[in-house]
């Protein structure tokens, strides 16, 4: 049995206190009102605005102030964007791990039984993540905060100045009701797998009766068929329901890509941390070169399809996809193509030499990297749409990270405490133990 | 100059294995080992050194992304920059995307093509060589190792190797 480290709650809690100032300031510091604005602007970037100086007709001046107020609900979206980013991230890595887990059982595999345990640990995150995204879009939903611009009524209005015909074409789709019901959808479907595949997995252990091994198999092949529907739905829903005027057919591929990518890189780090505490005994430094090459793999593969998307795009050029990359290559230069960097580059040099993949502190180190890097990506998938040109990384972004970095942890190092951290019922834990490559 | 070998052959790859323990433990040499299929683990019980193929393919890799990216940026950007379909050929980053897919196929290619090359200049495989093969029966079901008699004692170098499980033990006079 593990038992919760003192030091390690403490470092949790530290995060979670530290990330939760950081969040309140960010909500504090969010302006209120044009006049704010133009006060924050004029002090920022007073080598900048020229607009202002010009103003004597009332075309200028009408222009100059939708321009404040424009910026005003960017700022007013920051803390909000960020917070949401994050609780995205955290949320897609126990995801992407509950995925991977249903994987490993459908797929029968031989040499991740000894890793069980952890997987279900880190989807102990899934539960307490779903509730904070639920509890998100209902916000959004009822108007708390505006960072979906679809849910602006008035978009749908015929009479209203801000009637956007697009975006009321896709009123089936794009409206309140069917958006909470599908997110409730997606998040009961996921939830109830997670609690009847780790029950199941702890009365095999009880039992050491093949029919719970059976039960969960059938189980995880299901839950792989709704989970690849439901997960594609909710990157149209959560991620590209941001910008309501852009759609790109492998945009829940592009998205998983990059879920499973953290959610093996997570795996990889909480087992070498656990090992690295006498946990764990019959992990060898072969699951942690299977597990590497698996992160080094999906980053390729995440590469790939963020590749195509990028270049399809950019070949055709057709003005009304092209705008999605044009925002983020004009405003988001570096985040946008560092994260290739992080995200390609580094892990395809680190982890292509076989004996890299098994030293701990390279798989750390890459490990930190990509993370960081998928980090980017999400906040590049969302930041342009909501707070555009004013962005930036700070204390409310950092804030969010740090608290949902902190929650994370303890949930997943907690849950790990519930049960033996040696799956022994697994039909395949004796393969396992005595897995070499 | 003439020199002896011993062949022994061996009818199950798990003896094999064992057999080539013993054989180095009682440090007699093992020329060569001639089996059916790949055996796990031979190598590493022979004691030989890992293969650098996949060093020289990553080389490879790079002179072939080397050579897509000066072919391109030669043909597309300095010699001939036309305007095709309003692409940017004014410098190869800005057009870098459509030469992508070729740089990644010239690199695979590379890449796999010479280090395939490699392996057979360094294996000595040609379509009209000689095969070199002491015994039919390796190529079937039979496992064949051949030890170096040199001054060793060949009486007893014999029932050494009859002990580690050969079925048929041959002395053989090599010509160099």
């Amino acid at each position: 049995m593990y038992t919760l480290p003192n030091k390690l709650k403490l470092f949790a809690f530290i995060f979670m206190v530290l990330g939760a100032i950081g969040m309140i300031i960010g909500f504090m510091n969010a302006p209120s009102s044009k006049e704010e604005v133009k006060e924050l602007l004029a002090n920022h970037n007073s080598h900048e605005t020229v607009i202002a100086t010009d103003s004597n007709t009332d075309v200028a001046a009408h222009e100059d102030d939708a321009h404040y107020e424009h910026v005003l609900h960017q700022m007013k979206n920051r803390p909000w964007s960020a917070l949401y980013v994050s609780a995205f991230f955290f949320f897609m890595i126990a995801l992407g791990v509950l995925a991977f887990y249903a994987i490993q059982y459908a797929s029968q595999a031989g040499w991740s039984p000894v890793l069980f345990r952890v997987m279900e640990g880190i989807t102990g995150y899934l539960l307490p993540g779903s509730v904070i995204m639920f509890l998100l879009l209902v916000l959004s939903a009822f108007h708390v905060n505006h960072i979906f611009h679809w849910m602006n009524a008035e978009l749908f209005d015929p009479t209203s100045d801000k009637y956007d015909a697009l975006i009321a074409g896709k009123s089936t789709w794009l409206n309140e009701t069917s958006f909470l019901v599908r997110a409730a959808i997606y998040l009961t479907g996921w939830n109830l797998y997670r609690f009847f595949s780790r029950k199941y997995s702890l009365k095999l252990d009880e039992t050491n009766d093949a029919h719970w091994f059976k039960k969960n198999f059938k189980l995880s092949a299901g839950f792989l068929v709704f989970f690849i529907v439901t997960e594609s739905m909710m990157s149209w829903d959560w991620i590209m329901g941001f910008d309501p005027h852009w759609f790109s057919t492998l945009f829940g591929w592009y998205v998983f890509s990059g879920m499973i990518v953290c959610a093996i890189t997570v795996i990889a780090m909480v087992t070498v941390y656990l090992k690295s505490q006498g946990y764990l005994e019959y992990v060898n430094d072969s699951h942690i070169h299977d597990l590497a090459k698996y992160m080094f793999g999906f980053s390729i593969f995440w590469t790939y399809l963020w590749f195509s998307q990028f270049m399809l795009i950019w070949y055709a050029n057709i003005p009304e996809e092209v705008t999605y990359f044009v925002s983020r290559i004009e405003d988001y230069n570096l985040p946008f193509f560092g994260m290739v960097a992080m995200n390609f580059i580094f892990p395809i040099l680190l982890l292509m030499n076989s004996d890299f993949k098994r030293i701990n502190w390279f798989v750390i180190l890459s490990g930190i990297v990509i993370l960081a890097g998928h980090y980017i990506d999400i906040f590049v998938m969302v930041m342009p749409a909501t707070v555009g040109k004013s962005w930036f990384i700070g204390i409310p972004e950092i804030g969010a990270l740090l608290f949902f970095f902190g929650l994370f942890v303890y949930v997943v190092f907690n849950t790990l405490t519930k049960a033996p951290l040696i799956a022994k019922g697994s039909p395949f834990m004796e393969e396992s133990k005595h897995f070499h490559y | 100059m003439a020199s002896k070998v011993i062949h022994a052959i061996y009818i199950d790859d798990d003896i094999l294995i064992e057999a080539v323990k013993e054989v180095r433990n009682a440090h007699y040499h093992i020329g060569e080992i001639y089996t059916p299929f790949p055996v796990h683990g031979l190598d590493k019980a022979m004691g030989l050194a890992p293969t650098r193929i996949a060093i020289t393919s990553f080389m490879y890799g790079i002179v072939g992304l080397a050579v897509s990216v000066v072919m391109m940026n030669y043909i597309m950007i300095s010699d001939w920059p036309m305007d095709i379909g309003g692409k940017p050929s004014f410098s190869y980053i800005q057009n870098m995307p459509a030469f992508v897919p070729i740089m990644f196929e010239l690199t695979v290619f590379f890449a796999a093509h010479l280090m395939v090359i490699t392996f057979y200049l360094r294996s000595k495989l040609w379509p009209f060589k000689k095969a070199e093969n002491p015994d039919l029966r390796t190529t079937d079901d039979h496992f064949l190792m051949e030890v170096e008699v040199a001054n060793h004692d060949v009486e007893k170098l014999t029932k050494f190797l009859y002990d580690t499980g050969a079925s048929e033990i041959n002395l053989i006079e090599k010509e160099d």
